[in-house]
């Protein structure tokens, strides 16, 4: 079981509600978000193009942050996701520095904390939240190991792309070009 | 027992230097209660329907709570054609909206001058007694009908039935006037009926989306936004004319970057090549319309390359957008915009809009625009209202006869005295609209509100126009109410309830409550006979074969349609409300009252040289200056930013990120800086920014002095002649690097 | 033109607008790891070299300070802990892949050890030390006769516990900056330099100092080498590395790192002391000084630029 998110950047407008929708399901504090939106634009008026993608951690394969924890906190569980303990969190910072994606942060309660593929609503057969809300229903969820999944089925379809390979990281978030 | 964090912080100062930041622990505290262990998380718990009242929107949805019973999230419910499930981001920050520390908490009487913002606390008695009194006063004095009603959102059925009980027929909403009334009034010209909101447009099966004036995903329609992307899935093309490179231009198949003020050329234009070419729908326009001869001379010599001396768009990609249109046809859609108030012409040019969408047959045609029915929802019983001595209109003789709402900028002016005109408005009663930010040129509405006798401000948070109230009464949020049934019209008949996920915070309370306790001391209680709004709510909904109970549990209905099809049928004998029972492509309404039957393009005036036009727009995260102290918005996006072309900025010296004041052509500089954001995806000769940021009511600590508002700049208003649009896009910006001496208006 | 914006605002704390998780307590933590592992390394070697006596202070006085220096550091890793009462957590397991697992064992290896060096020459700095208890002195008795053994220990362990403040660092190669693997040496040369710079600035003997001027220099012309090395990898990598560099070509760290760390600390004590071996007075404080305020200033630039430096916006 490997789950993994895709992206269509295409339909993604920014509106950020899988932001929001993350912060209240997840009880993110506020001042801080497990994920983001970033708007690139290339080109000079009027010859310009514009990609939109929805960023959270991306669960690598193989995640630098898991490797560098001195207290194990940082582990991965079913389906690659990867959590933190938080009782065993010393919050050394070791997990932040060694994300290429910067995509965790230190929660005011002390231990790290970042996007979990919204895993107690995955047990019980639900989307992450981000997905649930999105508008344009740009984002697909599932599991890669089963060829019917939403997520399997559109990156048999479409071309994508994932952040930084070269990092060496090897991320299961995947983004539809 | 000390949960957890109280046990870090006791500790932590035993051990000394907590690197912890101490305030957003503090804010923290205030969203809902203990963070989750682990990944484990609460099981969803009780969860109750509402219809969301962030925009206009309306979409239905689910509150759930926590196991402390606290509101935890909100989430759409998919059984409502709104939404389909799925918020949009206002709608899912809808706790921050309840959570807000700022919001208003009591009724304040002001014990001053009006705008010095020094009230006093007092008791709903003693508020609604102040009230009752002043109206009193005034229907004596001057008569009832001189009091008005402005109001966007729930709140106005009960205020408004309160008002016509009192004698006044003036309610108006500033989404007519100052939004998008123009529209409305061509497409009654042309097909007999407005466009409605929610729009009647077939996104979710059109083959081609023109977007004209509408910036849809930075706009968040939620239902066309949604239906948008699932058209991009079936793979229809979308059209965009637009200055600005917005997202539904980085999505076109073609933009059309048109010189600002020019559309109306374009759309001549593009009629012109339709007909020309004989690319309209022949068998449509035969059967259903009126005027195409004239339209057809009209447009003669408005060739592309005609407007491409006008636009600055090249001729062939006139051409090229006008053939996918055709090619598309009946499946396609000339958007009707919404907020279409820009120069003083737009009724003319919403006609033209009109025109096109006639031309290629597109209304009453899947993937065009569909026929919508609502669900009657009856009223409770009541007597009959008592016809109003005067309404606005005799304020204004002889004019905006073809305005079928009450004009909120008409009401404004029509409250500073004039010598020409008998009376005035004495008194309004302001329900969920900070007039402050939605009529343009401040000056004015702040000039009418020192000549009235009493004003009522009925809202949430302390916004600007607060501060300008003789009493101010706190709402509480649509979290903790119930209101009327939501009936809107859409596909298929559908109602929706809105019921409390929580007891009212503070000492707010809801608009119902509020216009019965008026309509008490004003002896108008035969229009209130409930004895509680579950009693009428479940009399309503057992009038259309459900109950409270029923739609407590389910939140949305929807009906099978009773009358018309969704579409018109293939060769269909069809009359529309017009003078000739046909959809007027040549308007005999318009010529009736003396105004060009077929629109004409006038260019419109341009920048000063060292200025640029100001064009303002919306951001997906807001709704208009509503939510800019929610927390969990304020989060996306805290303030707006100023879109300069890079070639402009280098040279002014500016740099990306760097804070700058904006002055406009009246000399007027925004009372705060802006940030400068330098972009490619703005035209050379146009600054934009997003719209409602630049609170000054210091009560809105989250937002007060974040980014300028484009209200105050906007001093110059073209007046729409045929139903008093008030055009708001010709003001023109240069770049101030210092604040006016002087204090800034309020 | 290319404009990447974060549209939703992110803002999380420490985290944007650049990194800045780490601040004074980790870099001083391997300013002061780095100078109890120079230290105790010459102590080690010279002592299973057998050289003890002639270089007094490098065996028996410099390492009194290492006990010290390990709990203020210690101490300032506590505080950068933002989870503190966890903090136990770090040895209930051992994680070989993890650098701060490896650091946190080998602390506590090394701590101990160096309290017991400490200990055991006790009498250099106190001479009428008296243990008291007879448990106590036996103790000091036996561990005295296997200090050989503790030296190869001690001398082992430091070597790591070099090395570790150096690839601490390059293990997070998120950090464009950090990702070389010629970080380790680096600060592996840079701690044994500081702990040089030390026993020269304790020492009262000529030649120890003599010899320590020269271990110094040796060292310090390693350093410039692996520095001039690391740029070079650097300007020839990727682009995320080009602009890591660029931070100290001409960008906000040029000059402290060059003025701070190349000029102040390496050159011009190398300078200072080849001029004093050409016998020439220079009180030896202030090249000692300069090495070591270069030391903890490259421990400092290091880790906030690196911070700075990102593969992403």
């Amino acid at each position: 079981m490997r789950y993994a998110m895709a992206i269509d950047t295409k339909k993604c407008v920014g509106c950020s509600d899988c932001v929001v929708a993350c912060q209240t399901e997840n009880n993110v504090p506020i001042g801080y978000c497990r994920d983001w939106v970033v708007e690139v634009t290339d080109g000079t008026y009027p010859q310009l193009e514009i990609e939109i993608r929805s960023e959270r951690c991306n669960q690598c394969d193989n995640a630098p942050c898991v490797r560098c924890c001195p207290t194990g906190a940082s582990h991965v569980t079913d389906g690659g996701i990867v959590l933190v303990t938080q009782i065993k969190c010393i919050g050394c910072g070791a997990c932040i520095t060694s994300c290429p994606y910067d995509a965790r942060y230190p929660h005011p309660d002390g231990y790290v904390d970042k996007c979990t593929f919204c895993i107690h609503r995955v047990k019980k057969g639900q989307q992450p939240a981000c997905v649930a809300a999105c508008p344009t229903k740009c984002m697909y969820f599932g599991d890669l190991d089963n060829p019917n999944s939403p997520v399997s089925e559109i990156l048999k379809v479409r071309k994508y792309k994932t952040l930084i390979p070269e990092a060496g990281t090897d991320p299961q978030l995947y983004f539809l070009i | 027992m000390t949960n957890r964090r109280d046990f870090i912080r006791i500790s932590g100062l035993g051990i000394g230097g907590l690197a912890l930041s101490t305030s957003s622990l503090a804010v923290y505290k205030h969203f809902s209660s203990s963070p989750p262990k682990g990944a484990e998380l609460s099981v969803d718990t009780t969860r109750t329907p509402t219809v969301c009242e962030i925009c206009f929107w309306k979409c239905a949805g689910w509150v759930y709570k926590n196991e402390e019973g606290k509101i935890w999230k909100i989430v759409g419910n998919k059984e409502d054609q709104h939404s389909n499930g799925r918020l949009c981001p206002r709608g899912t920050g809808g706790p921050g909206m309840y959570y807000d520390e700022d919001r208003l908490k009591t009724p304040l009487i002001r014990t001053e001058e009006r705008g010095k913002q020094i009230f006093r606390e007092a008791s709903w008695d003693e508020a609604f007694d102040y009230i009752a009194g002043k109206m009193k006063a005034i229907a004596e004095e001057h008569g009832p009908e001189c009091v008005a009603l402005l109001t966007h959102g729930s709140g106005g059925k009960y205020l408004g039935t309160l008002l016509k009980a009192f004698g006044s027929d003036n309610i108006a909403a500033p989404s007519y006037a100052q939004c998008r009334g123009p529209r409305e009034v061509a497409y009654y010209m042309t097909f007999g009926e407005g466009v409605g909101s929610p729009e009647r447009t077939d996104i979710r099966d059109t083959k081609c989306l023109v977007l004209i004036g509408s910036h849809l995903g930075e706009n968040m329609h939620n239902g066309q936004v949604q239906e948008m992307s699932d058209a991009i899935d079936k793979g229809a093309s979308i059209i965009t004319v637009d200055p600005r490179y917005s997202i539904a231009a980085s999505k076109s198949k073609y933009w059309l970057p048109i010189k600002p003020a020019t559309d109306l050329a374009l759309l001549l234009a593009w009629i012109h090549v339709l007909i020309y070419e004989e690319w309209y729908d022949k068998d449509y326009v035969e059967k259903y319309t009126y005027g195409f001869e004239q339209l057809k001379a009209h447009v003669k010599n408005m060739t592309p390359e005609w407007a491409y001396g006008i636009t600055t768009l090249a001729p062939d990609l006139i051409r090229k957008s006008a053939k996918e249109m055709a090619d598309a046809a009946p499946a396609v859609i000339v958007h009707p915009g919404r907020h279409v108030t820009w120069y003083g012409d737009d009724t003319q040019r919403s006609r033209a809009m009109a025109i096109l969408n006639a031309l290629l047959g597109s209304w009453g045609r899947r993937g065009g625009f569909y026929v919508p029915e609502s669900m009657t929802v009856p009223d409770w019983p009541h007597p009959a209202f008592p016809a109003p001595r005067r309404t606005w209109r005799d304020a204004y003789p002889g004019k905006y006869n073809l305005a079928y709402e009450t004009i909120a900028s008409g009401i404004c002016d029509a409250t500073i005295p004039d010598v020409n005109r008998g009376c005035n408005f004495k008194g309004w009663i302001v329900n969920g609209t900070n007039l402050i930010k939605t009529i343009p040129d401040t000056s004015k509405t702040l000039e009418a509100i020192q000549n009235l006798d009493l004003l009522v401000v009925i809202d949430t948070m302390p916004m600007a126009i607060t501060g300008w109230a003789d009493v101010v009464l706190p709402e509480c949020t649509y979290l903790e109410r119930y209101d009327s049934i939501r009936d809107s019209p859409h596909r298929k008949p559908a109602i929706a309830l809105r019921m409390p996920a929580a007891e009212p915070m503070y000492n707010t309370k809801p608009a119902y409550w509020i216009a019965k306790e008026l309509a008490i001391r004003l002896g108008l209680e035969d229009y209130f006979s409930w004895n509680s709004m579950e009693e009428m709510l479940d009399w309503q909904l057992k009038q259309v074969g459900t109950s409270l109970e029923e739609m407590q549990r389910i939140g949305v209905k929807t009906y099978d349609r009773s009358y018309d099809d969704l579409y018109f049928e293939k060769d269909q004998e069809l009359e529309f409300y017009t003078n000739t029972g046909k959809i007027e492509l040549y308007s005999t309404g318009l010529a009736a009252e003396g105004f060009d039957p077929l629109p004409v393009y006038t260019p419109h005036e341009e920048p000063p040289q060292g200025f640029y036009r100001l064009s303002y727009g919306r951001a997906p995260m807001h709704t208009f200056s509503r939510t800019a102290n929610n927390a969990l918005l304020k989060d996306l996006m805290e303030e707006n930013a100023a879109w300069i072309n890079p070639k402009v900025a280098k040279e002014w010296g500016i740099r990306n990120g760097q804070y700058i004041w904006l002055e406009n052509q009246d000399g007027v500089r925004s009372s705060f800086p802006i940030r400068a954001r330098v972009t490619e995806r703005i035209r050379w000769d146009s600054v934009y920014m997003v719209h409602g940021f630049g609170h000054t009511n210091k009560k809105l600590s989250r937002a007060y002095g974040r980014g300028a508002s484009d209200s105050e700049l906007i001093t110059r208003v073209h007046v729409d002649p045929i139903m008093g649009g008030t055009g708001m896009r010709g003001n023109f910006v240069t770049f101030k690097f210092e604040p006016k001496e002087e204090e800034a208006a309020s | 033109m290319r404009e990447e914006i974060i549209v939703s605002g992110r803002n999380n704390n420490l985290i944007d607008p650049h990194l800045h998780i780490w601040h004074w307590q980790i870099p001083l933590y391997l300013f002061l790891g780095g100078l109890a592992a120079g230290i105790l390394f010459f102590a080690a070697y010279f002592t299973i070299m057998r050289k003890e006596n002639k270089y007094r202070t490098a065996v028996r006085i410099a390492p009194h300070i290492v006990p010290w220096i390990l709990v203020i550091g210690l101490l300032s890793l506590l505080l950068d802990l933002k989870h503190q009462l966890y903090f136990w957590r770090l040895y209930t397991t051992i994680r070989l892949e993890s650098p701060m697992s490896w650091g946190a064992w080998v602390l506590m290896l090394v701590t101990p050890l160096s309290f017991i060096w400490s200990a055991i020459h006790i009498k250099e700095i106190f001479p009428n030390w008296d243990w008291k208890y007879k448990i106590l002195i036996e103790l000091e008795a036996f561990l005295s006769k296997q200090k050989i053994i503790l030296a190869w220990i001690m001398g082992l362990s430091s070597i790591v516990l070099g090395v570790y403040t150096g690839i601490l660092f390059s293990a997070f190669n998120a950090r464009p900056l950090w990702n070389t693997s010629i970080l380790g040496p680096l600060f592996l040369a840079s701690g044994l330099s500081a702990g040089a710079a030390v026993v020269l600035l304790l020492s009262k003997k000529h030649k120890e100092r003599t010899v320590f001027a020269r271990i110094d220099i040796g060292i310090i012309v390693v350093e410039l080498f692996l520095i001039v090395h690391m740029f070079m990898g650097f300007l020839a990598s990727t682009q995320v590395q080009i602009d890591a560099a660029e931070l100290f070509l001409g960008g906000p760290w040029t000059a402290p790192f060059w003025i701070f760390v190349v000029i102040l600390g390496m050159i011009i004590p190398i300078f200072l002391e080849v001029l004093e071996l050409r016998k020439f007075k220079v009180p030896v404080v202030i090249p000692a000084t300069l090495v070591l305020f270069g030391s903890l200033m490259l421990r400092f630039i290091i880790s906030f630029a690196g911070q700075e430096s990102r593969w992403l916006y």
